[in-house]
């Protein structure tokens, strides 16, 4: 097995070929409440790219239109040179993977794979040596005989993904495959198929609503809300530089202070709170007045001692302080909010609840947005 | 086990008294069904059937001559003491009236064996004693027919107390009076067209539901929940519409200036009216539109089961519309099909009254027959007999389909 490359934004697919394009496509099913909101977007050849978003945020919706389940109301797919939508989903030649694995319960697992290679006309000693092929890919080779329902989970997780893979597509679109499996399977699938993306060199269009996955997973990530891309980065600057409050609150942990706009010097605003607290926070998505959210991410909220000298900082006493064997998240009620701070667990003096405790962020880790692109 | 304390081995004990207690508890809660079960349904079914292979008739009118006839061999010359036997129990039975009985009976056994019976039991009341005390004697003056050998033959194969008279009967066999069994001449076969009858009007009908109820079952689980259940009434509504109001429905509809024979017409697609009913077409037309629900719940529940997402994934991995169908969707439905299949065929070998009401003469199943030998000729043997060929086959059929709906179902 490769090794990962350590964050997938690294990977260089600037100068990668498109493979597919979203041309201003809208899709509506009554006329009046779009779906999809004329969508622009281009997948490079051999990109991981993550569609993120809430449930009915249109990211589904999108996925079954580039395979071929939905047709845009307005707008065209380009998968290479081909307009899509003349193209019904057979001869599009798009791997799936379904959110349920949709394995044929009827069939066994080596005729499951054998499938796309039997429609295909391909004859039988082939079809044979691909399916063992793709069997050994997934590390499955004892089940061939066996039915979809006599699986775990898992295993038939990993089936899905050969069968989606053996007819050796260009474009593999997954919904949600993993969305059934318990943490730590989901966990150990999500590097399989992270390392099959690359030893393959094929591109893959992932949804999920699962925000770590994403982050861990994709080259880039697309997330959606509302039938609009708020935002497509990959994901370190998707999680340090969200462009909107959507995106930084759906995205990663974050706390939110709310308030006014009371100054503004450069890219630095003051918000003061309702509480009166006056908060210095880099200005993202804000103007120089109105209201604001300030979004800080709990790892970058000091507390204690290590907060003095700070250019925000508020007073609160702990509520409570929750191991996680790596960290600490002390849990500080403030300006009616609960604050939560990310420690490391061997500092020395970890907070007790109850005690009256200062804690801040650097300017430079408080971003504010506009309230009104924050809330989903 | 030797080291089983006192205090463990009472705790089994008290432990034992108190799942036996729970079980007469549970057996005496179902013992009122138990016995309702047995006396409406396991009793009269088995009197019914035993009467397809009893024969006891002649044995209950006649005791005399049975006691001799079954103490014959059957072969050669009828023992002399079967005359005054035979002469004693006709003059006996036609003086407490009873001699109808015998003579129905051996009616079945016998050409022209009622008027026989009759004739005689007429003529031997004014005898007294038969002149030289010779009674074959008088039976040959009164009809040649009573001392031929096969004569005595039947009357000893009437006498019971079991035959196969009637199970052979309904599949169109019969004894030679040597004891072979032969199949009935072709002019007298009348069971096995009614039986091949009864199983091609239920395949028909069967196929045609199958071929209705698919797409209706696939449309309905694939409608929203509204339309769904507007459907389900749909196909309910022959069940819960009279049977009569049902039947002058399709008559209506159907007859020879009916509305559908008028709409072809007018459309100039027929000169003359199409006969649609009072026939096979009409039977198979009014059985199919009844038998509809048990073909789509069946395939409906089990499409209901059938993810969507299977006919896509087959249609991104390369399957045309037709393909996915009849690789993916069909053989997922199969359960279905059979199940739907059966309980229609089984259902409609049954059928009575339908083909009654809508069926001309050569459409009548074997039901009908059952019911006209229970009913006019009084002729309960062959009823039974015909009621176990009935029975036997569904019996098969439902071995079937429980074999097919707990051995097919997919996790």
């Amino acid at each position: 097995m490769k090794k990962p490359v350590a964050v997938g934004g690294e990977r260089d697919l600037a100068h990668a070929p498109t493979l597919v394009t979203f041309q201003g496509v809208s899709k509506t099913y009554d006329g009046k409440v779009h779906v999809v909101k004329s969508l622009d977007l281009t997948i490079a050849k051999g990109e991981f790219l993550t569609l993120l978003g809430p449930s009915g945020s249109g990211k589904t919706t999108c996925l079954m239109m580039l395979a071929g389940f939905e047709v845009p109301t307005s707008g065209e797919i380009y998968l290479g040179d081909w307009a899509l939508s003349k193209k019904p989903p057979h001869e599009r030649g798009i791997g799936m993977v379904f959110q349920n694995y949709a394995l044929f319960p009827h069939m066994t697992i080596a005729e499951n794979i054998a499938f796309p290679l039997e429609v295909r006309g391909m004859n039988r000693a082939s079809v044979k040596e691909k399916v063992t092929r793709a069997l050994d890919m997934v590390r499955l080779p004892q089940v061939a005989d066996r039915k979809p329902s006599q699986l775990s989970g898992g295993q038939q997780q990993r089936i899905a993904l050969a069968r989606a893979l053996v007819f050796e597509p260009e474009l593999v679109l997954m919904d949600e495959p993993l969305g059934a499996l318990d943490k730590q399977l989901r966990e150990h699938m999500q590097y399989e198929i992270r390392s099959l993306h690359m030893s393959l060199g094929l591109t893959m269009v992932y949804v999920t609503h699962d925000q770590t996955e994403a982050l861990t997973m994709s080259d880039r990530i697309a997330v959606f809300a509302g039938g609009h891309i708020r935002q497509c980065a990959d994901p370190r600057k998707l999680y340090e530089e969200p462009s909107d409050g959507l995106v930084a609150t759906f995205v990663g942990e974050s706390n939110r202070f709310d308030g006014a706009i009371t100054g503004r010097d450069g890219d630095v605003v003051t918000v003061t709170t309702a509480a009166g607290t006056r908060l210095r926070a880099a200005a993202i998505d804000v103007g120089s007045e109105g209201s604001a959210a300030v979004i800080v991410r709990p790892e970058n909220v000091r507390v204690g001692a290590a907060a003095s000298g700070l250019d925000d900082t508020i007073a609160g006493r702990v509520a409570d302080v929750v191991y996680h064997g790596d960290h600490l998240q002390v849990h500080i009620a403030a300006e009616g909010l609960d604050v939560v701070a990310k420690q490391s667990a061997r500092d020395v003096v970890a907070p007790r609840p109850g005690d009256e405790i200062v804690f801040g962020f650097s300017t430079a880790h408080a971003r504010a947005y506009d309230p009104a692109r924050t809330d989903h | 086990m030797t080291d089983v304390t006192a205090a463990e081995r009472d705790l089994v004990r008290a432990h034992a008294r108190a799942e036996r207690g729970r079980r007469w508890t549970a057996f005496f809660l179902v013992a009122p069904l138990f016995v309702f079960l047995i006396f409406t349904f396991l009793v009269p079914i088995g009197d019914m059937l035993r009467r397809s292979f009893m024969d006891g008739d002649v044995a209950s009118v006649w005791p005399q001559t049975v006691a001799v006839t079954r103490a014959w061999d059957g072969s050669g010359e009828a023992p002399a003491a079967l005359w005054p036997a035979l002469a004693a129990d006709i003059k006996a039975s036609a003086a407490s009236d009873t001699v109808a009985v015998a003579a129905r009976r051996l009616n079945y056994a016998i050409d022209g064996g009622r008027t026989l019976v009759m004739k005689a039991a007429r003529r031997l009341a004014k005898i007294e004693t038969p002149p030289n005390g010779d009674w074959r004697a008088v039976f040959a003056d009164l009809d040649e027919t009573w001392v031929a050998p096969k004569t005595a033959a039947a009357i000893r194969r009437a006498s019971g107390p079991v035959t196969d008279f009637y199970l052979l009967a309904a599949l169109d066999l019969r004894k030679t009076d040597a004891g072979a069994i032969v199949t009935t001449p072709e002019k007298d076969r009348i069971y096995r067209t009614v039986l091949w009858r009864t199983f091609s009007v239920s395949g028909m009908v069967t196929l045609f539901a199958l071929l209705i109820g698919y797409p209706y079952a696939y449309l309905m689980t694939r409608s929203s929940k509204r339309v769904a259940g507007v459907m389900t009434v749909f196909v309910l509504l022959p069940f819960w519409t009279s049977l009569l109001v049902r039947t002058a429905a399709w008559i209506v509809l159907l007859q020879e200036h009916g509305i559908l024979n008028d709409l072809l017409m007018r459309i100039g697609l027929i000169d003359h009216p199409l006969r649609l009913i009072f026939n096979r077409v009409g039977v198979v037309v009014a059985m199919t539109h009844v038998l509809l629900p048990f073909m789509v719940l069946p395939l409906a529940a089990v499409m209901k089961g059938i993810r969507p997402e299977t006919v896509r994934a087959a249609r991104s991995l390369g399957a045309t519309p037709m393909t996915a169908f009849r690789r993916i969707y069909f053989p997922q439905t199969l359960p279905g099909v059979a199940a739907g299949a059966l309980l229609v065929f089984i259902s409609a070998i049954g059928y009575y009254i339908t083909p009654a009401l809508v069926g001309g003469a050569d459409d009548q199943m074997l039901s009908w027959f059952i019911a006209f030998f229970v009913n006019d000729t009084i002729n309960w043997g062959l009823a039974a007999a015909l009621g176990v060929v009935l029975l036997a086959c569904t019996t098969v059929l439902s071995v079937v389909y429980a074999k097919i709906a707990t051995g097919r179902r997919f996790a």
